[in-house]
């Protein structure tokens, strides 16, 4: 009873938590803490086959879909406060309190006396006692699994189904269609030039040089040009005179004292 | 050992669930408290059958299982469908039956 004790008020804490929570990501990972309880619990109830089911389907296979699910609608679909039927969120919890005073104290109140236990029915080892039963007295409740999980996997496929309204875009169509581009338009039809390569900066953010010494606003990236992260190519070469001042040298002094400076530096 | 506790604790956890699924507004979410509602009633199984020393509360829960997973990964197609069309997972958007 130990293992319940401490696990049965995590529990209740991450599920009232799925509750309140504005994410739907921390909602996800709250169940992931309940459901691994449970499987604990299970393994207390004398039931390790359910105890590696409920680790390997749930806690595996549904909450990483639902996850992958989460990543796919995007993780800020957050949860809107509007309600649309007045009063209806203290009414749910109203009802919701009184469900579970009926339950709680319903079951509480029985006395189902001290239980017989598993020991016999796990003498053989539970997981052959399962299989015993699994494909003798329910074999055709578990025949018909198959075909509900076959049917699961088809409508998956045809819910998650796209039709394509417009042909597949082809190499030959789309060197057909720049070609037009540049007959009505005028657009460049060859690749855009590459970010300028400079001694000191050479990411994407600094535009090149044009011939005149402008810069060319095609060669970075347009996303950049809307944040104004693009640098200036000009201001690179500012704080050359600085830099000479500093190491003393003048422009015109000679490449000799510097050229030995360097060698001692290096 | 009773197992009073056991079905108290999955009592609540039902209770939650249901809550949860009356309250928020999120499909996903909405779809995460029914699978604790389901959670919680294979605990009960469980229970039971440890109570009872037969094993088909266990079998139970194994198909409830089975039954959730199928369950989950058509629901889910069913939203990222409605999200792809209406832009939206709230379960208040997809009214069009309403009018």
């Amino acid at each position: 009873m130990t293992a319940f004790w401490v696990l049965a008020p995590i529990m209740v804490i991450a599920a009232l938590g799925i509750l309140f929570v504005r994410k739907a990501v921390h909602a996800a990972l709250l169940l992931a803490v309940v459901m691994i309880s449970l499987a604990v619990l299970y393994a207390a109830l004398d039931a390790p086959f359910l105890f590696a089911v409920q680790i390997i389907v749930y806690t595996g296979a549904i909450l990483m879909l639902f996850l992958f699910v989460l990543m796919l609608v995007g993780v800020d679909a957050s949860d809107s406060v509007v309600e649309t039927i007045r009063g209806q969120r203290v009414m749910a919890v109203v009802a919701g309190l009184l469900l579970g005073l009926v339950l709680v104290t319903g079951v509480g109140q029985i006395s189902l006396g001290a239980g017989v236990g598993l020991a016999d029915a796990n003498s053989g080892g539970n997981i052959q006692a399962l299989a015993t039963i699994l494909f003798s007295r329910y074999v055709f409740a578990f025949e018909t699994t198959s075909a509900l999980l076959i049917t699961a996997a088809v409508g998956a496929m045809v819910l998650a189904h796209r039709e394509r309204l417009v042909p597949k875009p082809t190499q030959a169509s789309l060197a057909a269609q720049r070609l037009r581009d540049y007959q009505d338009k005028g657009t460049h039809p060859g690749p855009l030039p590459p970010p300028g390569v400079f001694a000191r900066h050479n990411a994407v953010d600094t535009p090149a040089l044009l011939p005149d010494g402008t810069a060319s606003e095609a060669s970075v990236s347009r996303v950049l040009a809307a944040r104004g992260t693009v640098r200036s190519a000009p201001a690179l070469a500012d704080d050359i005179e600085e830099l000479q001042r500093q190491i003393g040298d003048a422009p015109h002094a000679g490449r000799t004292g510097s050229a030995s400076a360097e060698e001692e530096n290096l | 050992m009773s197992v009073t506790p056991y079905i108290v604790l999955s009592s609540i956890l039902f209770t939650i669930g249901c809550v949860g699924v009356l309250t928020r507004r999120n499909a996903i979410v909405v779809f995460m408290c029914v699978e604790l509602m389901l959670n919680a009633s294979n605990l009960a199984l469980v229970a039971f059958a440890r109570q009872h020393g037969n094993l088909d509360g266990q079998i139970a829960a194994f198909f409830v299982m089975v039954v959730a997973a199928a369950e989950v990964v058509v629901g889910l197609a069913i939203i990222m469908t409605i999200f792809r069309t209406r832009r939206s997972a709230s379960v208040d958007d997809a009214s069009l039956l309403k009018y």
